[in-house]
C-alpha cells in the first residue's frame, strides 16, 4: 500500500498519489482503489486519508459561513448578492428589515441599493438551491466604511493563523477591525488610510507567501518596521 | 504551399522540415498569462501560436442553458484573421463550429461536471497562428487552462496526432504534411487513466496503419504530458521553493 509523494509535495490533477488503503481527502479521488489528486496543490496524508492543499480554488458556500457580498440587483422581495462564487446568493427583504416586509411601503433599493457591499452569513445551501443569506446577527449587514481586499479562498486559514493568532496579531499592531469574508473578501476598517493600508500589506504578504514557516515572525516584523517608520512621520 | 513537392518523406526518413518520422515538433507551453481570465496557458507547437482562456464555474448566460444536475462546458474555438496566409474571414466557419465541439467534447470526461450542478464554465480558443495540428494543441492547452482555474480535474488531457505521408506513418504533422498527405488521425488522451477522449481520422489508412497511426500518436502524448505538467508546475514553482527553504531550515 504505497504512497506515491513526499509530504507537502507539489501535484498535478492527474497524479497518482496512493493505492490501496487510503481514504480520499480534500481535492482527491478514489478509482480503483487508487487515490489521483484533482487539482494542483501540496500532497500530504493525515492518518490513512490523503489531502492536497489547493494552490487554485474558488469558493463553495457553507451553511454558516460569514461572507462579503456585492449587491447585484434589488428585486420584487429581496436582493441577489455576488459572493465570489458558481452560484449568486439571494437575501430576503424580511430578513433585512426587522418588521414584516410590505412591497406597497417599502422600497428595497433605499435600504440596500446595486453596488453596496454586506457582510452575511450563509443560512443555508445544497446542490439544488442558491444559497440563501442573513444578516440577522450581530455583526452582519451594510459595510459603510473601510476597505476590501481579495484573497485567494484557500488563503483565508493562513491568514487567520493557528487559533487566529496571526490575525488578531495584525489587529493589535494596526488598530484595525478585520473582517475575513471565506469566500476571499476581506474588509479592513482603521483610524486612519495609514493603519488599513499597513493592515492590507500585511495580508497581501501571507497570501504571497503561504506555505512558508516563520511567516508569522516575519510579518510580527514587517508591522513594527512599518510602524516605527509612521511614528517618525508623525515627529517630522 | 504553391507547388507540391515530388517527396514529403526522403529515404533516409528525413521529413520536409527535418524532422524523423516519430519526431515532435518543438514545444512551448506557459500556464497563467492572463490575469483577466480565471484560468490561462499558451502553447507554441511548431508554429502554432494558441492562447486559451477560462471563465467559471459561474452562473449560466443565457439561464436557460444551464443544466440542473450538471456543469455546462461551453467551448470557442478560433482562428484570428491573421492566423493563415490568406486572410480568414472572422466570422466562425463551419470548421470553427465543428472543433468547438469536438475540443468541448474531448475536455469533458476529464472535469468533474457533476460536483458543481447550474453552473458553466467557458473556454474560449484563440488561435494566433496556425500551421497544422491546431486542434492537438488547442486541447492540450484548454485543459492546462482548466486546471488553472481550480477546477477539479480527472487528469489533464494531451492530444497529438499522427498520419501517413507518402507511404510512410508518422508523428505529428504540420500544414504541408496535412494538406499533401494521405490520412491525419489526432488522439486526445489522459495518461494516468489510459483513456482517449477524442479521436478521429481524415484519410485513408489500412487497419494496420490505422493501429500503427494511434499507437504512435498516444507515444507523442505521453511525451508532451510531462511538458504540460511541467508547465502547470512552473507557475506555483515559488510556494514550492519556498518550501525547500522551510524544509532545509
Amino acid at each position: 500500500m504505497p504512497v506515491f509523494f513526499e509530504k507537502k509535495q507539489l501535484v498535478t490533477p492527474g497524479e497518482l498519489l496512493a493505492e490501496g488503503d487510503y481514504l480520499p481527502g480534500e481535492n482527491t479521488y478514489n478509482q480503483e482503489n487508487k487515490i489521483f489528486a484533482s487539482r494542483i496543490g501540496l500532497a500530504d496524508t493525515e492518518n490513512k486519508k490523503v489531502n492536497v492543499v489547493a494552490l487554485r480554488a474558488f469558493y463553495l458556500p457553507k451553511p454558516g459561513d460569514i461572507v462579503i457580498g456585492t449587491i447585484v440587483e434589488v428585486g420584487f422581495n429581496g436582493w441577489t448578492v455576488d459572493i465570489k462564487s458558481p452560484y449568486t446568493a439571494l437575501l430576503r427583504a424580511s430578513d433585512v428589515l426587522s418588521r414584516p416586509f410590505k412591497p406597497q411601503t417599502d422600497e428595497l433599493s433605499q435600504v440596500l441599493n446595486a453596488g453596496e457591499l454586506i457582510v452575511a452569513k450563509v443560512a443555508s445551501y445544497d446542490r439544488a438551491h442558491d444559497p440563501q443569506l442573513t444578516v440577522s446577527e450581530p455583526g452582519l449587514g451594510k459595510i459603510t466604511r473601510g476597505q476590501i481586499m481579495r484573497v485567494t479562498p484557500t488563503k483565508i486559514p493562513r491568514v487567520i493563523g493557528k487559533k487566529g493568532s496571526m490575525i488578531s496579531m495584525i489587529k493589535q499592531v494596526t488598530g484595525c477591525q478585520i473582517i475575513l469574508g471565506v469566500n476571499g473578501v476581506v474588509l479592513v476598517t482603521g483610524k486612519n488610510l495609514e493603519d488599513e493600508e499597513l493592515a492590507m500589506t500585511a495580508i497581501q504578504k501571507i497570501e504571497a507567501e503561504s506555505h512558508t514557516s516563520g511567516l508569522t515572525d516575519r510579518i510580527t516584523q514587517l508591522l513594527k518596521d512599518e510602524k516605527a517608520k509612521q511614528e517618525e512621520k508623525k515627529i517630522e | 504551399m504553391s507547388e507540391k513537392p515530388e517527396k514529403l518523406i526522403d529515404k533516409k526518413g528525413i521529413r520536409l522540415d527535418g524532422r524523423k518520422a516519430d519526431e515532435l515538433r518543438p514545444l512551448k507551453i506557459e500556464v497563467g498569462v492572463l490575469p483577466n481570465a480565471d484560468g490561462s496557458a499558451y502553447i507554441e507547437h511548431g508554429k502554432n501560436k494558441i492562447l486559451v482562456g477560462v471563465f467559471g464555474p459561474r452562473e449560466m448566460h443565457p439561464k436557460h442553458l444551464s443544466q440542473s444536475d450538471r456543469m455546462v462546458i461551453r467551448c470557442r474555438y478560433h482562428m484570428a484573421p491573421f492566423s493563415v496566409q490568406e486572410r480568414k474571414s472572422p466570422a466562425p466557419s463551419r470548421r470553427e463550429v465543428e472543433l468547438s465541439k469536438v475540443i468541448r467534447e474531448s475536455l469533458e470526461p476529464s472535469v468533474f461536471v457533476d460536483l458543481y450542478p447550474r453552473s458553466g464554465i467557458d473556454v474560449f480558443i484563440e488561435v494566433l497562428q496556425a500551421d497544422g495540428g491546431t486542434r492537438c494543441a488547442s486541447i492540450t492547452a484548454a485543459s492546462l487552462a482548466i486546471a488553472d482555474a481550480g477546477i477539479p480535474l480527472r487528469d489533464l488531457v494531451v492530444a497529438c496526432a499522427a498520419g501517413k505521408i507518402d507511404d510512410t506513418v508518422v508523428l505529428d504533422l504540420y500544414d504541408a504534411e496535412d494538406k499533401l498527405g494521405v490520412a491525419d488521425v489526432p488522439v486526445a488522451y489522459m495518461p494516468n487513466l489510459n483513456a482517449v477522449t477524442l479521436l478521429q481520422m481524415d484519410g485513408v489508412l489500412t487497419p494496420k496503419e490505422f493501429e500503427n497511426a494511434m499507437n504512435m500518436a498516444i507515444d507523442g502524448c505521453k511525451k508532451i504530458y510531462p511538458i504540460q505538467k511541467e508547465a502547470l508546475r512552473a507557475k506555483y514553482m515559488a510556494a514550492r521553493e519556498e518550501l525547500k527553504e522551510e524544509v532545509e531550515e
